[in-house]
C-alpha cells in the first residue's frame, strides 16, 4: 500500500495532537520560546494546531540579556505575527548582580536560565510548559517522556517516569506540580531542517553563513555581537564566513566556518559533518558525563 | 569495509536536493529491542547507530573514554553506553528506562526504542512496545529462552506488534555454532505458537562484534540470511492500513475563535473524511454532514487516518471533547461495561471496586475494576485465579465506567480500544488496558423516566436534599454528633435519615468484611443508598469511618454539585485511643483485630472538607450547632 502521508506529515500530525491534548487538563499552559530553529518549528506547529484561533497560550522567553541581536529581532517579529502574547522574563537578581558569561562561568546559565525559568513559572503560575527538546539531541533527552512530570520544585526524577502508552498522555497532576511537554520529541535535526524548508518557516539568519566578526577562544569561534564582548590584550576580531548550528548566548555559542548560505547547503553540511549539533555548546560539558541529566533534575529545561 | 547500505555521502555531496527528495519519501519503521537482562539489547542498538554513522566524532571520543572507565568490555568499546544515557544506568550497567534513538539507511528511517530487560522495569518495556511496528527479541545464545524472553514476547504480541524478529545474540561466545542457534530456535518456536505468534524471523547475530547486522557474516556461513538490517528495511508495515477502516475522529478540542466559527479538532483514528460526508456524533447519536476541513494551509478536499485536522459541521449539533465523530452509516458502539486485558504497572496492587480514572482516546471517565476473572502466568500461560493484580501482573478483568464511552475492540482499532487507568489520588498511570468487547450495550439500559422529579419531592418537604457525610477515626465521635444533628433537624421539621456504619453492616452489607476491597464496596453501596434517599428529598446523614479519600470522592461525584457535605470529625488518634469507648483500640493493639483504621490500616484525612470539627475544642452539642448552621444558614 502506498503511504498517503510522508514521514514529515506524520510528525506534524503527532505534534499537533500533543499540543491539543495539553489543552484538556492544563490550567495555565505556556510555550517556552528560545528563538532557535526548534522553537521556530514548535511555534509554527502551534499555529497550525489551533488555527483559525491563535494558540491559546503565551510565549515565554527566559532571557539572559546575552542572546544574539538577531534573535531579539526575530523574536519580536514572530510574536507580533502569531498574535500571541510574548512574556520576556529576566531574573532580577542576575540583572542586579550583573551576572555574565565572561566573569561568572556556569553561574551564568544557572541564574539566568535555570533559576530564571523557575521564577517565571512561579510568578505566572504556569502548570504546563511546552519545550522544543528533541530526543536525538542528547542521551538523557532520549530517555525522556513526551509529557515529563516535574515536582513542585521543578525536579525531574528519571527513575519515576510515568508509563506513556500509545498516544495517550496522562496530564493529571496535583497542585504545585507541573508538566513539561515536548511536542517535537520524535523529530531529528534533519526532520527539522526539511520541515523548515517545506513550510518556509522564518529562522534567525545566523543559521546561514555570512561574514561576521569573530575571535577564537578555547577552541571555539565566538562572534563579537556587541560592544560588551571584552577583548583581551591584542585580540582583534577577524571577519570570517561563519554560521551557527544552535543558538544561545552569543559568548557561549561556537560558530563553524562555512560557506553554506542556503537551506540546502546548510543541510548538506550538516549531513556531511563529523561532529554533533551540541558540540558548540558549553552547557553540556561542565559537569562531565551526566551533566544534562543533572541539570534537568535541578529544573533546567 | 565499505558498506553498501550507507553509501550516501557521495550523493549528498553531489546533489543534495536529489538526496533530500529521496529521503523525504522514505518510510518509517518503529521497532523495539526486548528480552531478558543482559541479552545485549542496548549493545545491539549502539551497534546499529555506530554502523549507520549516527555517531559523531566527538561522541565517539567520549564513548571510547567512557568504555574504558565504566564499560563492561575491558578496553574495547561498550556500545551499550551509547544508549544507556542515565547516570544510574551507566553505573549499574543495566537499562532502566526506554531510550528512543533514530537512524536512517538508504531505504528507510528508523525509530528504535531500547527497552529494559529487568522485570522491575517491565512497564517501561510496555511503554516502548505500544508504539512499535516490530519487536527484536534478543536471546543470549548461552542462556536460551528465559522467563523475561517469554514475558516480553507475550507482551509484544498482546499489544499487537505484528512483526517479531528472534535475534539469537552473542553467537561469538558459542563459537558461532549452528546447533546452538537451531536448538534455541526450536524451543522458541514451541512457545511462540502457544501464544499465537505464528510467524517470526530468526537471525543469529553478535551485536558486540557486528556479525549478521548490516551484512551476512563470514563467521556463520551456514546462515543464508537475511542480515538484521536487510530484514528491517524490507518488512512490510502497511502504515496506511488504517485508512481502509471506517472514519473515526475523537474530538480533542473545540475551536471557537469567534461566534461565527465552531470547529472540532482532532486526529483521525481511522478512515477518511471529505466535505459533504454524513457523520454521526457519538455517544449522542446525532447526525449531520461535514462542511469544511480547515487547516492553516487552506481547506482540504480529504483527510486520512493519522492526520490532525479541524472539521466544521453543517448543523449546530452538540459536540465536545470526548465525543467521537464517525461515519454515519458505520459508527462504533458506546457502552459502560467491558471485558479487557489489563497490564498492571504500579507498585501498589490493583484494588477491586476502587474508582480510577480511565482515559481512552480523548475520553476521561471514572471506572471501577472487578477482581480479575483470571491472571495469566507468562511462563506456563496458565490461567490462575486471582483476587488482584500486582506490579507487572497481566489479567482479564471486567470494568464498568460511570458513563458510556465510545469504543472499539483493541484488535480493530488501537486508538478506540487502548486505555490507561490513573490513580485518582497520586495521579500515577497504574495500568494499560486493551478492550475486548462490551458486556452489555449501554443503549439497552434506559433510565426509567418518572413524572415526579426530585425537585418536586423535596419541595413538598420544604427543604433542600443533602448528604451529610461524617468521616473520622473509630471513636472520634461521628455517631454521637450525627445523632444530635438528626435530633435537632427533626425538631425543626426536617425530613432526615441517619445511616449508621454498624447498623448497615447488620443488614445491607452483612456479606462484607474489613479488607480494603470490602470496605470500598461497603462505601459504594452506602453511597448509592444515600443517593436514592436524596432523590427522595431527604437530608441523609451517614456516619462511617470511610478512611479512603478516593471512595469519599466517588460518593461526592454521584451527587449533584453542592449536595455532598463532607464533615471531618477531627480527633487525634491518641485522643480516640484514650477514649476507646468500644474497647476496639485495645483489641487492635493486642493483634486481635486486623485492618483496624489508624493502627494497621491507614486513615486518609480529608484535604478540603466542607466542615471540620475539632472535638478537642468543642462539645458534641456545639459541634451539632455548627453543622446545622452551615446546612441551613
Ligand atoms: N561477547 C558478546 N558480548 C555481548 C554481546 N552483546 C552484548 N554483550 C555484552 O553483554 C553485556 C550486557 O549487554 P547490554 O547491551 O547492556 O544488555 P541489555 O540487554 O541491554 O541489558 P538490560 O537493558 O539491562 O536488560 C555487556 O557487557 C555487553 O557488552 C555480543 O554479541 N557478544
Ligand atoms: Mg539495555
Amino acid at each position: 500500500m502506498i503511504d498517503t502521508l510522508t514521514h514529515l506529515d506524520r510528525l506534524e500530525a503527532e505534534s499537533i495532537h500533543i499540543m491539543r491534548e495539553v489543552m484538556a487538563d492544563a490550567a495555565k499552559p505556556v510555550m517556552l520560546y528560545s528563538v532557535g530553529k526548534d522553537s521556530a518549528v514548535m511555534l509554527h506547529l502551534a499555529r497550525k494546531a489551533f488555527y483559525p484561533s491563535p494558540p491559546p497560550f503565551p510565549l515565554l522567553h527566559v532571557d539572559t540579556t546575552w542572546k544574539f541581536k538577531a534573535m531579539y529581532e526575530l523574536r519580536d517579529r514572530m510574536a507580533a505575527e502569531s498574535g500571541m502574547e510574548l512574556i520576556v522574563y529576566q531574573n532580577p537578581e542576575a540583572k542586579e548582580r550583573g551576572i555574565n558569561p565572561f566573569d561568572h562561568g556556569p553561574l551564568h546559565t544557572d541564574m539566568w536560565k535555570t533559576e530564571g525559568l523557575k521564577q517565571a513559572l512561579d510568578l505566572y503560575g504556569f502548570d504546563v510548559a511546552f519545550g522544543g527538546a528533541r530526543r536525538d539531541e542528547e542521551k538523557s533527552r532520549a530517555k525522556e517522556r513526551i509529557f515529563s512530570f516535574r515536582t513542585a520544585s521543578y525536579g525531574w526524577d528519571p527513575k519515576k517516569q510515568r508509563p506513556e502508552l500509545w498516544n495517550l498522555y496522562n496530564a493529571r497532576k496535583a497542585k504545585g506540580e507541573s508538566i513539561r511537554v515536548f511536542p517535537i520529541s520524535n523529530w531529528t535535526e534533519l526532520d527539522i531542517w526539511q520541515y523548515i524548508a517545506r513550510e518556509n518557516i522564518p529562522i534567525v539568519p545566523l543559521y546561514f553563513a555570512a561574514p561576521r566578526p569573530t575571535v577564537e577562544r578555547d577552541g571555539l569561534l565566538l562572534m563579537v555581537d556587541d560592544e560588551r564582548f571584552p577583548l583581551k590584550d591584542g585580540e582583534v576580531p577577524v571577519e570570517r564566513s561563519v554560521r551557527f548550528r544552535t543558538l544561545g548566548c552569543y559568548p557561549l555559542t561556537g560558530a563553524v566556518e562555512s560557506e553554506a548560505s542556503t537551506l540546502s547547503e546548510v543541510i548538506q553540511e550538516m549531513l556531511l559533518t563529523t561532529t554533533s549539533e551540541r558540540q558548540g555548546r558549553i552547557i553540556d560539558k561542565d559537569g562531565g558525563d551526566a551533566s544534562m541529566e543533572k541539570k534537568k533534575q535541578e529544573g533546567y529545561f | 569495509m565499505t558498506d553498501p547500505v550507507y553509501v550516501t555521502d557521495a550523493l549528498i555531496a553531489e546533489d543534495i536536493d536529489a538526496y533530500l527528495a529521496g529521503h523525504e519519501k522514505k518510510s518509517l519503521l518503529r521497532f523495539i529491542t526486548c528480552g531478558s537482562v543482559d541479552d545485549g539489547k542496548s549493545t545491539l542498538i549502539g551497534r546499529l547507530l555506530y554502523d549507520s554513522k549516527m555517531i559523531f566524532e566527538d561522541q565517539l571520543a567520549a564513548l571510547e573514554a567512557d568504555s574504558k572507565r565504566v564499560g563492561t568490555q575491558g578496553q574495547e568499546i561498550d556500545f551499550a553506553l551509547l544508549v544507556d544515557g542515565l547516570a544510574a544506568e551507566r553505573e549499574q550497567g543495566i537499562t532502566i528506562d526506554v531510550a528512543y534513538r533514530f537512524f536512517t539507511t538508504e531505504k528507510r528511517k528508523f525509530i528504535v526504542a531500547d527497552t529494559p530487560g529487568h522485570e522491575q522495569y517491565t512497564r517501561n518495556m510496555v511503554t516502548g512496545a505500544s508504539t512499535a511496528d516490530l519487536a527484536v527479541i534478543l536471546i543470549d545464545a548461552r542462556k536460551g529462552v528465559l522467563t523475561q524472553t517469554r514475558r516480553h514476547s507475550f507482551l509484544a504480541h498482546l499489544i499487537g506488534i505484528k512483526h517479531i524478529v528472534l535475534a539469537v545474540n552473542k553467537m561469538d561466545l558459542v563459537g558461532y555454532d549452528k546447533t546452538v542457534f537451531e536448538r534455541i530456535l526450536l524451543s522458541y518456536r514451541a512457545f511462540a505458537s502457544e501464544i499465537g505468534i505464528t510467524n517470526f524471523t530468526a537471525i543469529p547475530i553478535s551485536g558486540f562484534k557486528g556479525d549478521n547486522i548490516t551484512a551476512l557474516s563470514d563467521n556463520m556461513p551456514w546462515f543464508n540470511g537475511p542480515a538484521l538490517i536487510e530484514h528491517l528495511e524490507n518488512v512490510e508495515i502497511g502504515a496506511a492500513a488504517d485508512e481502509a477502516k471506517p472514519f473515526r475522529l475523537p474530538v480533542q478540542w473545540v475551536n471557537r475563535p469567534n461566534l461565527d466559527f465552531r470547529g472540532f479538532s482532532g486526529q483521525l483514528a481511522s478512515g477518511k473524511v471529505r466535505p459533504g460526508d454524513a457523520v454521526r456524533i457519538l455517544p449522542s447519536g446525532k447526525t449531520t454532514t461535514v462542511d469544511r476541513i480547515v487547516t492553516l494551509d487552506g481547506d482540504l478536499g480529504e483527510a486520512v487516518a493519522g492526520q490532525s485536522v479541524t472539521l466544521t459541521l453543517a448543523d449546530e449539533v452538540d459536540c465536545s471533547r470526548g465525543d467521537v465523530i464517525a461515519a454515519a452509516d458505520n459508527p462504533p458502539e458506546a457502552a459502560d461495561q467491558f471485558e479487557a486485558t489489563l497490564v498492571w504497572m504500579a507498585d501498589e496492587a490493583m484494588i477491586p471496586g476502587r474508582a480510577y480514572w480511565l482515559k481512552l482516546a480523548t475520553q476521561s471517565v471514572s471506572a471501577t475494576v472487578q477482581a480479575p476473572k483470571y491472571e495469566i502466568n507468562v511462563n506456563t500461560l496458565d490461567h490462575l485465579a486471582a483476587k488482584t493484580l500486582d506490579l507487572n501482573g497481566i489479567g482479564v478483568v471486567e470494568i464498568s465506567t460511570d458513563k458510556p464511552i465510545v469504543f472499539e475492540a483493541y484488535g480493530d482499532n488501537r486508538t478506540l480500544g487502548g486505555f490507561i487507568l490513573i490513580d485518582k489520588l497520586t495521579n500515577a498511570t497504574v495500568a494499560a488496558g486493551m478492550l475486548h468487547f462490551s458486556l452489555r450495550r449501554a443503549q439497552n439500559v434506559h433510565w426509567q423516566a418518572t413524572d415526579i422529579s426530585r425537585e418536586m419531592r423535596s419541595d413538598l418537604k420544604n427543604q433542600k436534599p443533602a448528604l451529610l457525610w461524617f468521616t473520622g477515626l473509630s471513636g472520634s465521635g461521628k455517631s454521637t454528633i450525627a445523632n444530635l444533628v438528626e435530633k435537632k433537624l427533626h425538631r425543626m421539621n426536617r425530613h432526615s435519615f441517619l445511616l449508621d456504619g454498624d447498623n448497615v453492616r447488620h443488614g445491607l452489607n452483612r456479606d462484607l468484611g474489613f479488607t480494603e476491597a470490602d470496605r470500598i464496596e461497603n462505601i459504594r453501596r452506602v453511597g448509592e443508598v444515600a443517593k436514592l434517599m436524596t432523590d427522595a428529598g431527604l437530608i441523609v446523614i451517614t456516619a462511617f469511618i470511610s478512611p479512603f479519600r478516593a471512595e469519599r470522592e466517588m460518593v461526592r461525584s454521584m451527587l449533584p454539585e453542592g449536595e455532598f457535605i463532607e464533615i471531618f470529625i477531627d480527633t487525634p488518634l491518641a485522643e480516640a485511643e484514650r477514649r476507646d469507648v468500644k474497647g476496639l483500640y485495645k483489641k487492635a493493639r493486642a493483634g486481635q483485630l486486623k485492618n483496624f483504621t489508624g493502627i494497621d490500616s491507614p486513615y486518609e484525612a480529608p484535604e478540603n472538607p466542607e466542615i471540620r470539627i475539632d472535638t478537642t475544642a468543642m462539645t458534641p452539642e456545639q459541634a451539632a450547632d455548627v453543622i446545622i448552621d452551615r446546612l441551613l444558614g
